[in-house]
C-alpha cells in the first residue's frame, strides 16, 4: 500500500517550510494543500482542532501538528536517508535544545520587528542578540548539523527568507551583525535543493508582509 | 559509572519533572538546590543561554530544558519508557507535552496578575482545563501513559499540584472537580502514584513562600 502524505500549508510560513525541506530531504511524495488562514478549511479545523494552525502533516489520514514534532516524526518513520537528528543521545539533546531556542525566540521577536509598533527598537536588539547567539553556536561549522544539514538548520533556515522584511521594516542590517549566519543561509540554499525549493524569494515575503500590515491597519 | 547531577529549585514543577523521571528509572543522582535570586557560577556555566533550572549534568555534560532533559533520560535509560515507541503515538504524546509546556506559563501569569490581568489569566486556565477534559483525556483510563505514568502525565503535573497551591495563595477557585470529571480523576490517580506522592513540594510551605513573594511583588509594583 502506498503512503498518502498531505501537507496543510501556508506558503509564507517558516514553520511549514521546515516540513517541506524535511519531506524533500527524505524524497517523500506528498500533496500540498494551501490554507487561507483568514478562512480556515473544515479539513484544517478537523485535523488540528486545538490550535487550528498549519503546518499539519496528514499521513495515511492521521494528523501530526507542531513543526518540530512533525520533523521528529518524519525522521523516525522515513529513516532510510538524510537523518535530521544525530544518533548520539547527547548530540540529539543539544540539537533539540537549539531547535527549541529558535522556536521560543525568532518568530515572536521577528513579528515585533516587522509590525513596527512602539516596541520595535527593543525587538530589533533582541533579534540581533538571538541571531548573534546562533551565529556563535554555528561557529566554523558548515552547518549546525555538522557536515550535513540537521534539525537545527531546518528549523532556522526558513526564517532567513524573512530577513529582508525584518531589515527593511526595521531599517537595520542583519548581515553586519551575523556574517557567518548569512553565509550559512546562502550555503544551505546553494547546496540543498530541498531548501531552495521550499523557501520563497525574500521579496515575495516582503510583499506578503506589506499586504498583511495594510490588513492589520499598520500602514 | 558517570555521575548524574540535577540543579533545581524545591518549588518548581520543572525540576520535579526530572526528579520523577530519574526515580521512575531508578537512577541515582546528586541534587543541588539553586537560589534563583543568586545564581551559582555552576548554573551560569551549565546554562549560559537561559540561566535557568532545571539542568541535568551527566558525566560533566549539561542538558537544559526539562522536556529535552526527559527525552535524553528516556534514551539513555530505556527501562520504564516515558514515551511511546510507535512514531504516531509518540508524536501525539509530544503534542500534548508541548501543549502542557506552553500552558505552564499560565502559572506565572496568574501569580503575577492583578485585576483585569488576573481575570484574563483565569479565563485562559479554564480554556486549558476544557481542552484537557474534552480532548487530551479522551480515551485515557488511568494515566496518559496507560497503566503507568509517562512524560505526558509528568508534563501536566502543574495542573495536579501547583494549580491548587496558586488557588490557595490567591484566594481563587478555578478548578471545580464536578465541571472537569476526567481531569479530576486523572489528578487523583497521578497524585496517588508512589513516585509522585512521595516527591511533591509541601503545599503549606509553598503557599507561605508564594504568599510572601506576591506581597513583595505587589508592594514594589505600587511604589
Amino acid at each position: 500500500m502506498e503512503d498518502e502524505v498531505v501537507l496543510l500549508d501556508f506558503w509564507p510560513s517558516s514553520f511549514a517550510m521546515r516540513v517541506k525541506i524535511a519531506l524533500g530531504e527524505k524524497g517523500i511524495k506528498y500533496k500540498c494543500k494551501q490554507e487561507d488562514l483568514f478562512n480556515k478549511s473544515p479539513l484544517l479545523l478537523e485535523m488540528n482542532p486545538i490550535h487550528k494552525k498549519i503546518p499539519v502533516l496528514i499521513h495515511n489520514g492521521k494528523p501530526i501538528s507542531e513543526s518540530l514534532i512533525i520533523l521528529q516524526y518524519i525522521d523516525q518513520v522515513w529513516n532510510h536517508k538524510s537523518p535530521l537528528l544525530p544518533s548520539d543521545p547527547y548530540q540529539r539533546s543539544q540539537a533539540l535544545f537549539w531547535a527549541d531556542y529558535i522556536d521560543k525566540k525568532i518568530y515572536g521577536i521577528g513579528r515585533r520587528v516587522w509590525m513596527g509598533k512602539e516596541d520595535q527598537e527593543e525587538a530589533k536588539e533582541e533579534l540581533m542578540q538571538c541571531l548573534k547567539t546562533l551565529d556563535r553556536e554555528l561557529g566554523n561549522k558548515l552547518y549546525f548539523g555538522g557536515q550535513n544539514i540537521g534539525v537545527v538548520d531546518v528549523a532556522l533556515v526558513p526564517f532567513t527568507t524573512w530577513f529582508y522584511s525584518y531589515e527593511t521594516c526595521g531599517n537595520f542590517s542583519i548581515e553586519a551583525g551575523c556574517p557567518k549566519l548569512v553565509a550559512w543561509a546562502k550555503r544551505c540554499k546553494e547546496n540543498y535543493q530541498s531548501v531552495s525549493e521550499a523557501l520563497p524569494h525574500p521579496l515575495q515575503i516582503y510583499e506578503y508582509v506589506m499586504e498583511l500590515k495594510k490588513r492589520l491597519g499598520l500602514v | 559509572m558517570a555521575v548524574v547531577k540535577l540543579l533545581g529549585t524545591w518549588f518548581s514543577p520543572y525540576g520535579h519533572r526530572v526528579i520523577w523521571a530519574l526515580k521512575l528509572k531508578g537512577i541515582l543522582y546528586e541534587y543541588i538546590e539553586e537560589d534563583v535570586r543568586n545564581k551559582s557560577p555552576s548554573l551560569l556555566q551549565y546554562n549560559p543561554i537561559h540561566k535557568q533550572v532545571p539542568v541535568l549534568v551527566h558525566g560533566g555534560k549539561p542538558i537544559c530544558e526539562s522536556t529535552v532533559i526527559l527525552q535524553y533520560i528516556d534514551e539513555i535509560w530505556p527501562q520504564n519508557p516515558l514515551l511511546p515507541a510507535d512514531p504516531y503515538d509518540r508524536a501525539v504524546a509530544l503534542f500534548w507535552i508541548k501543549f502542557a509546556d506552553d500552558k505552564g506559563l499560565l502559572m506565572s501569569k496568574l501569580y503575577r496578575g492583578n485585576g483585569e490581568e488576573q481575570q484574563a489569566a483565569v479565563k485562559e486556565w479554564l480554556e486549558m482545563l476544557e481542552v484537557m477534559e474534552e480532548h487530551a483525556l479522551i480515551g485515557v483510563k488511568k494515566f496518559f501513559g496507560g497503566d503507568e505514568i509517562n512524560m505526558v502525565d509528568i508534563a501536566f503535573s502543574f495542573v495536579a499540584h501547583w494549580l491548587g497551591i496558586l488557588e490557595d495563595v490567591l484566594g481563587l477557585e478555578i478548578f471545580k472537580p464536578h465541571k472537569f470529571p476526567r481531569v479530576s480523576s486523572w489528578i487523583q490517580n497521578f497524585k496517588s502514584s508512589p513516585i509522585i506522592k512521595d516527591n511533591l513540594p509541601d503545599a503549606d510551605k509553598m503557599s507561605t513562600f508564594l504568599k510572601r513573594g506576591r506581597e513583595m511583588m505587589l508592594t514594589s509594583k505600587s511604589n
